[in-house]
């Protein structure tokens, strides 16, 4: 038996497992992919104390490092539910189930879908969820991003520097992002809005050729494009564990600061978690929160 | 056997002419998930003599990543006989990239 068990070796995850470990606790880290999670993608990372520059792989992996150092065990295999047993807890994964005293849910989130037919087929054939990492192969083409928050924003502001011409379509008049992103947008004649406008069909040979936007009056155009990046938000990883814990309407686990779900030795930490600012460093405070709050909770039992 | 780089000019004997099933590992030194996916490429390389392992960078290579229409990396393309049998993008574990060579 375990004495924490923290689902997902992100940020949060491995955080919380750092803390476990030099509070003596026995800690099984469980990761579906690889350890990490989403910051893996970030090909430099600017906002993070101390760090001006660091990439984040190398961030990854040095938690990583840290945590297995200090004697966190990881495994690699997803969990798809907890069972409730009292002040036993049993995580059940794809390839076993792991007995532990207390859960520490740091699952993160994954990129949501446009849900057009055709998208994940064409998924490297033209459509990507990152453009900081296929940006590059879209040199002096034609793309599209979807999507009204800072990383759209931001993703348009990126390839406008690399892509001929960038589209940037949302389904509303005015953006979710910073402002400041947007004028600087505005500034770029190569940047063209596509506004109170949805992706309604992918058109495809190969690859991605053209997509068709309707605006909200049900008018339709079709624009070439050689790429369409998608930057439509994210979906907390919940979904197994909406029998556990209580889930907002968007599917976060309702939390605090402090980190308790609504279940008695269950813990959440990082993005998967209700909160206003998801960013590493939060996601980080959460794993210290989380691994602290269920040390004390074990302590009590 | 260690991971071959390849680049446009011995792409053609290495993968094309290559007798053995080729497993070619388009990547970058700046894309994340590329570097996760390393050492899972490198213990195949090592574990599967039947298999031959070859890394491209894709920006010393746009050629070939632009003739073998890799979008998005990491991208693994397995060829036999010279010619693409599947192909998987983004980071997947040892055992799906396993399971692209067959049996």
């Amino acid at each position: 038996m375990y004495d924490i068990v923290i689902v997902g070796a992100g940020p949060a995850g491995l955080t919380a497992a750092i803390y476990a470990r030099r509070a003596s606790k026995s800690v099984l880290v469980l990761e579906a992919k690889s350890y990490g999670g989403q910051i893996v993608n970030t090909p430099d990372i600017e906002n993070y104390p101390v760090a001006a520059h660091i990439s984040g792989y190398d961030f990854a992996t040095k938690i990583y490092e840290q945590a297995t150092f200090l004697g966190a065990k990881v495994v690699f295999d997803k969990a798809v539910d907890i069972k409730m047993n009292g002040d036993e807890k049993e995580v059940v994964t794809v390839g076993g189930s792991y007995v532990c005293k207390a859960v520490i849910l740091a699952t993160g989130s994954e990129n949501r879908k446009l849900g057009v037919d055709g998208e994940d087929e064409l998924v490297g054939r033209g459509i990507s969820y990152c453009a900081t990492c296929d940006g590059a192969f879209y040199r002096k083409k034609t793309v599209a991003v979807v999507g009204g928050g800072n990383t759209a924003l931001e993703d348009a502001l990126y390839l406008s520097d690399i892509a001929e011409k960038v589209y940037l379509i949302h389904r509303r008049s005015s953006f979710r992002g910073e402002e400041s992103t947007v004028n600087r947008l505005k500034e770029r004649e190569n940047v063209e809005f596509v506004l109170n406008s949805s992706v309604t069909k992918l058109s495809a040979g190969k690859r991605l050729e053209s997509i068709e936007v309707t605006d909200t009056a049900g008018n339709t155009k079709t624009l070439d494009v050689n790429g369409l990046f998608v930057a439509v938000g994210r979906i907390p990883e919940n979904q197994n564990f909406g029998k556990i814990v209580n889930l907002d309407e968007a599917g976060y686990i309702i939390a605090g600061e402090d980190c308790l779900t609504s279940a008695k030795g269950v813990f959440v930490a990082g993005d998967n978690r209700s909160k206003s600012v998801r960013q590493l460093v939060t996601a980080t405070a959460d794993g210290a929160v989380a691994a602290t709050e269920a040390v004390k909770y074990i302590n009590s039992l | 056997m260690a991971v071959t780089e390849v680049t446009k000019e011995n792409f053609e004997s290495e993968v094309i002419g290559s007798d053995k099933l080729v497993l070619a590992d388009f990547n970058a030194t700046w894309c994340g998930p590329c570097r996760m996916l390393k050492p899972i490429i490198d213990e195949i390389s090592e574990e599967r003599d039947d298999v031959k392992v070859v890394s491209i960078d894709i920006d010393d290579e746009d050629e070939l990543a632009e003739k073998y229409e890799v979008y998005s990396i990491p991208c693994v393309v397995v060829f036999k006989n010279g010619q693409e049998v599947c192909r998987s993008i983004g980071f997947k574990p040892k055992s799906e990239i396993e399971k692209l060579l067959g049996e």
